[in-house]
């Protein structure tokens, strides 16, 4: 097993002093008028992957699925129960934020690549191939924000895609860029899986899921409706989509 | 631990470039920009004040200049800390980083620029004819102590920032505060014995004068005077590593 999940629960919490301030938080404690809303955004989820297995995860929007992978991914400590890892994780979430709009395309890949924990060393050998993989070779001296949406997800995709993690978590990447180099990507992602990789992937696309998963998570509102084999579980979704179930 | 250092060398080297690039814009003037806006204020100070402090002071420039150059990088480093962890929310809620990181090279670029201004302090301390001594290594004490003082208050405040933005604007009239009770540019003659060692319950003025004992009255401080920087500056980076463990992992749930 390389990856267990036990029922894992996040709890977000909404009307507290992130809005109200220090000032306002001390005068409503003194009239112990304070008080907070929570908000289960994963609620009591539980599955195991071995080797070489490949999850969908498929929900409706807001069902938890990306707040699910930032816990599994280790960025988020869940409220309750645990996650075990085996193995070296990589998570592509969010591919084109958390870059930099001033620095230029070069010194933002290696950035990337140093948060994404490769070396110095590393980046100097790979980053020709980067550059030429995401195709932005003449842009390469460009500040980052000058960009397109497009080209920026492509130069996140390409620096991402270098690792060979034992997990890999894929949140909606496979939609990156336009035509061309979405079937380039998803070469890139197969070959990846196909080395063994562990991977979970989030998608909206349903044909997607029973192409690729053997194995697939169904939430809604945090929930857990099911977890198990592709087919069943793809046929019940899509009828839930469709109107001819209710949860 | 070690091994994280040497994981992380990496990440801390590009972030320290890339928070040195958009403060400065890649421009000399940026960085030139850095040091003229302290010298500024200094000449005023010194214009103004002279009259009243100057008569009395030996070095009178020298004296206000080390107040503001030690106060400029305390309120540079900790307003600026403050800041580093929810500026970079969006990357370590996307990438599993220590959050630390982003606070460190904060603090290197308020080094770097508190080092520039070291440069200029040593010059017109040439200029004003200073006795320059062999124990003037010493200042390397007080340096390393604020460092770590400034290091802890960041730690403190930046945790803070994440959960109560408002800390930002009630921080920021504190060090207006304490810039008046730092004895930057008046002299504590006036004051009683008693009152005079009361100042010493602001940190920043016990290594401003640290300084200003080894720089204008040629002397080497007490060895109270030592323990007292030193207290301050373990005790401040205590403080700030227990809020980090503590808070650390909930930091993600408010940005």
């Amino acid at each position: 097993m390389i990856l267990k999940v036990e029922n894992v629960s996040i709890r977000y919490i909404t009307g507290d002093f992130k809005e109200i301030g220090l000032k306002e938080y001390f005068v409503r404690k003194m009239k112990r008028e304070y008080k907070v809303n929570e908000f289960w955004a994963v609620d009591g989820i539980s599955f195991s992957l071995d080797k070489g297995d490949m999850l969908g995860i498929v929900g409706t929007n807001g069902a938890g699925k990306s707040t699910l992978l930032k816990a599994i991914s280790g960025i988020m400590v869940p409220t309750k129960g645990v996650v075990e890892r085996q193995g070296t994780i990589a998570a592509l979430l969010e591919l084109a934020s958390g870059f930099d709009g001033d620095l230029t395309v070069k010194e933002n890949a290696y950035l990337r690549g140093a948060m994404l924990g490769y070396t110095r060393s590393y980046m100097d050998e790979t980053y020709d191939k980067i550059i030429d993989f995401a195709e932005l070779k003449e842009f390469e001296s460009r500040p980052f924000k000058q960009l397109s949406s497009g080209m920026k997800s492509r130069l996140a995709f390409s620096i991402a895609s270098l690792v060979e993690p034992d997990i890999l978590i894929l949140d909606e990447v496979l939609s990156v860029g336009d035509g061309a180099f979405r079937k380039k990507s998803e070469q890139k992602m197969k070959e990846i899986i196909d080395g063994g990789a562990t991977t979970i992937l989030v998608s909206h696309s349903i044909e997607q899921v029973r192409d690729l998963c053997n194995k697939v998570l169904w939430m809604h509102r945090g929930k857990q409706i099911a977890f198990g084999e592709t087919e069943e579980i793809c046929d019940r979704y899509t009828d839930y989509l469709e109107g001819r179930l209710k949860l | 631990m070690l091994n994280k250092v040497v994981k992380y060398r990496f990440l801390f080297e590009e972030l320290v470039k890339r928070d040195f690039k958009k403060k400065y814009k890649r421009t000399v003037l940026g960085m030139l920009w850095s040091l003229i806006a302290p010298l500024l204020q200094l000449g005023v100070m010194v214009l103004i004040f002279s009259k009243l402090f100057g008569r009395n002071t030996d070095h009178y420039i020298i004296y206000v200049f080390t107040g503001t150059l030690l106060f400029t990088y305390f309120s540079d480093a900790t307003q600026g800390g403050m800041r580093a962890l929810l500026m970079n929310a969006g990357i370590f809620s996307k990438v599993d980083v220590p959050k630390y990181m982003f606070l460190l090279s904060r603090n290197v670029q308020a080094l770097i620029n508190f080092a520039l201004s070291l440069v200029i302090y040593f010059v017109l301390a040439i200029l004003s004819g200073i006795n320059f001594q062999w124990y003037f290594i010493l200042l390397l004490y007080p340096i390393v102590c604020i460092m770590i003082f400034n290091l802890g208050v960041g730690m403190v405040l930046s945790a803070m920032f994440v959960f109560f933005r408002d800390i930002e604007y009630l921080y920021g009239v504190f060090v207006m505060l304490l810039n008046y009770l730092s004895v930057i540019f008046y002299t504590l003659d006036s004051f009683s014995e008693k009152a005079q060692m009361m100042f010493y319950m602001n940190p920043v003025y016990a290594y401003i004068n640290y300084f200003r004992k080894i720089v204008i009255k040629n002397e080497i401080p007490s060895l109270r005077l030592h323990v007292l920087c030193a207290f301050y500056a373990v005790v401040m980076l205590a403080i700030g590593c227990w809020v980090y463990k503590k808070y650390n992992y909930k930091f993600l749930y408010y940005v």
